[in-house]
């Protein structure tokens, strides 16, 4: 194995901060005992004994739920988004991917702020509807918030490589399937849609992931009345103490994220589109 | 050249971060002071550094759990630090806290006897209290029906007007109260009927929340709230539709105490700034400025009149008659946890 020697500080930097932490994570999972004292625990399997109970499990079904429903709505808003925006001169183009990435210039956590203000039963939109004489809604606190929340921020993830594959399709195709007399439906079903799987696969992952595991959305936007496994993974660290079972828990996820990934990148094989997407 | 003139730019730059630091090093004695969130005065700590000839490095944490953590980890050293009762207590079990020496706290003295010597710690070596208070219910008057009982937190009427404390243990010690159970109980029993109550409580519910609470309740987003009595002080004097009572089932009593660390740098310095937070008018600063109780008398007496004979921050013994103090939960904490859960998986 030869590696040039600009690798060697990237090859220090993925020890020290992604595989040690893993290797810990791993070890505190697999074992239990007082979270201080490295030497004194015992092997265990209890963490995943305890994650692979109703009440658990539940809350990981939720997560899912939730997070599959907002890569979804995320997809159906972002799609003609991007194919819109990959259509325009390439100056506008500039513009809207510009206005689109703006906000994320912006704190994430203030972004989820902002909801609070406009959802809240004194806020933004109930000030609104209370002067054209509608009732109060109740908008805050509950699942579609969080969902709301999550389609939000996330957006830009399901947009951008979306987009980027778009620009990138070559014209002769189109115009080829259109010498070949494929009307517009066809040309997209048949043509562009295909070929911008890999951009779709990116951004289904992109989304999917941070939407699986946030913790701070569903404890701002639903007013902590709903877990998610972030949240139960955060409490082992903050409230309990259990790093143990946090740990187990952090491992259920990441296995099951990569579970996700594998399943898409598969499709994305199959589909033998070239390139374009972010990774 | 080139490779020359690069070293000599990381020499300077070593040279000039080297400077920087020892200039640090150099300075006046630190303190490194760890206390709740919104929980001080900082004029308070000017003065102290003015008057010492010292600096004193501040940081906040927002729970207790946070606080213990950070201080059995190690790898970051406090002199002086603020836990609760049961904090403090298995702080002392696990051996993480010096003994003060009173006779550097002289100001020991002026504390009332009645929150000295407190289970937590039973012959008061390790801690000086720094402020207590109740958990109760806050309403909006305009907004609501008037609430005297933690019963009345299940009441169909209230339904989406309902914060409750996004914490396992203060919102289970709500439902082992409304049940007439001590909140220390270990019975499995006991804890499962508790949780029933609040997986039926739920839907009434309109939120659980930290320190968001005193927003949203003074903004008027919710007519009822569960809140430690000091945040009830400052809440009602920036919304006076708001009141605050003290439940008849009973409540948690607890107090928020200054203790020195294992692991501190400078015990003798904390000791000074303990005793520095002791003195009356220092301690009337503080519990005018965030609103808590002060468990000195001489310090009340400093305090305007409508703090100082407040029933919200002094309650009358027969207020709190029927009160508890939290005991240790280290055993049965893994059972919290999965009962919290429960009730937070619940549609």
């Amino acid at each position: 194995m030869k590696l040039k020697r600009a690798a060697y500080p990237y090859i220090v930097w993925m020890m020290v901060f992604i595989l040690m932490p893993l290797l810990l994570i791993v070890y505190f999972a697999f074992t239990s005992g007082d979270s201080q004292s490295f030497l004194d625990f015992t092997f265990s399997l209890n963490n995943f004994k305890r994650f692979f109970t109703p009440t658990y499990l539940k809350v990981l079904t939720r997560s899912v739920n939730l997070a599959l429903l907002s890569t979804i709505i995320s997809l159906i808003v972002g799609y003609p988004l991007a194919y819109i925006i990959s259509k325009e001169k390439s100056k506008r183009q500039n513009i809207m991917i510009l206005m689109l990435v703006i906000p994320m210039w912006m704190n994430f956590l203030l972004r989820t702020y902002a909801w609070l203000t406009l959802l809240g039963r004194n806020g933004f939109i109930n000030n609104i509807l209370a002067k054209i004489g509608v009732s109060p809604l109740n908008l805050m606190y509950n699942n579609k918030a969080i969902l709301l929340g999550m389609v939000y921020n996330f957006l830009p993830f399901m947009v951008l490589p979306i987009y980027s594959v778009l620009t990138k399709i070559e014209k002769n195709l189109i115009e080829a399937a259109e010498d070949l007399g494929a009307n517009s439906i066809t040309i997209f079903r048949k043509v562009i849609f295909p070929l911008s799987l890999p951009g779709v696969i990116t951004g289904i992952t992109m989304v999917f992931i941070p939407a699986v595991s946030t913790f701070v959305i569903s404890d701002l936007l639903g007013g902590g009345k709903y877990s998610l496994i972030g949240n139960v993974i955060e409490q082992q660290f903050r409230v309990t103490g259990d790093w143990h079972f946090g740990s187990a828990l952090s491992i259920v996820l990441m296995i099951f994220i990569l579970i996700t990934m594998a399943f898409t990148s598969k499709i994305d094989k199959e589909k033998e589109g070239g390139g374009g997407g972010l990774w | 050249m080139m490779k020359n003139k690069k070293m000599i730019i990381l020499l300077v730059i070593t040279i000039l971060s080297l400077t920087v630091l020892t200039a640090c090093g150099e300075k006046k004695p630190t303190l490194n002071v760890y206390n709740w969130g919104d929980y001080i005065d900082k004029e308070v700590l000017k003065e102290f550094e003015e008057e010492f000839d010292v600096k004193v490095r501040y940081e906040d944490f927002g729970t207790n759990e946070d606080l213990y953590v950070k201080v059995k980890q190690g790898g970051s050293s406090y002199d002086v630090i603020f836990p609760s009762d049961y904090m403090i207590e298995r702080m002392i079990k696990e051996d993480l806290l010096v003994k003060l020496d009173k006779y550097n706290i002289p100001n020991m003295d002026k504390i009332d006897d009645r929150f000295i010597n407190l289970d937590y710690d039973p012959a008061n070596e390790y801690s000086a209290p720094y402020m207590w208070g109740t958990v109760g219910i806050i309403y909006n008057k305009t907004m609501v029906d008037p609430l005297t009982k933690w019963a009345d937190l299940w009441d169909e009427k209230y339904k989406d007007e309902i914060i409750m404390l996004k914490s396992q243990r203060d919102t289970l010690a709500v439902a082992l109260k409304k049940l007439g159970y001590s909140m220390n109980t270990r019975d499995m029993g006991e804890l499962e009927e508790a949780k029933a109550e609040l997986i039926k409580q739920k839907p009434l519910v309109y939120s659980y929340l930290g320190d968001e609470i005193k927003g949203e309740i003074v903004g008027e987003n919710a007519g009822v709230g569960v809140v430690w009595s000091g945040d009830a002080v400052t809440m009602i004097r920036q919304n006076p539709n708001l009141e605050y009572v003290i439940p008849e089932e009973g409540t948690n009593l607890w107090f928020d105490a200054m203790v020195i660390p294992k692991s501190a740098e400078n015990k003798e310095l904390a000791e000074k700034f303990i005793n520095f937070m002791l003195r009356p008018e220092i301690s009337a600063k503080n519990a005018d400025y965030i609103g808590y109780s002060t468990p000195i008398s001489a310090a009340r007496e400093l305090l305007p009149e409508d703090i100082k004979n407040s029933l919200v921050a002094y309650p009358t013994d027969d207020m709190i008659k029927n009160v508890e103090i939290f005991k240790d939960p280290t055993d049965i904490i893994a059972e919290y946890d999965r009962i919290w859960t429960d009730i937070m998986s619940e549609e």
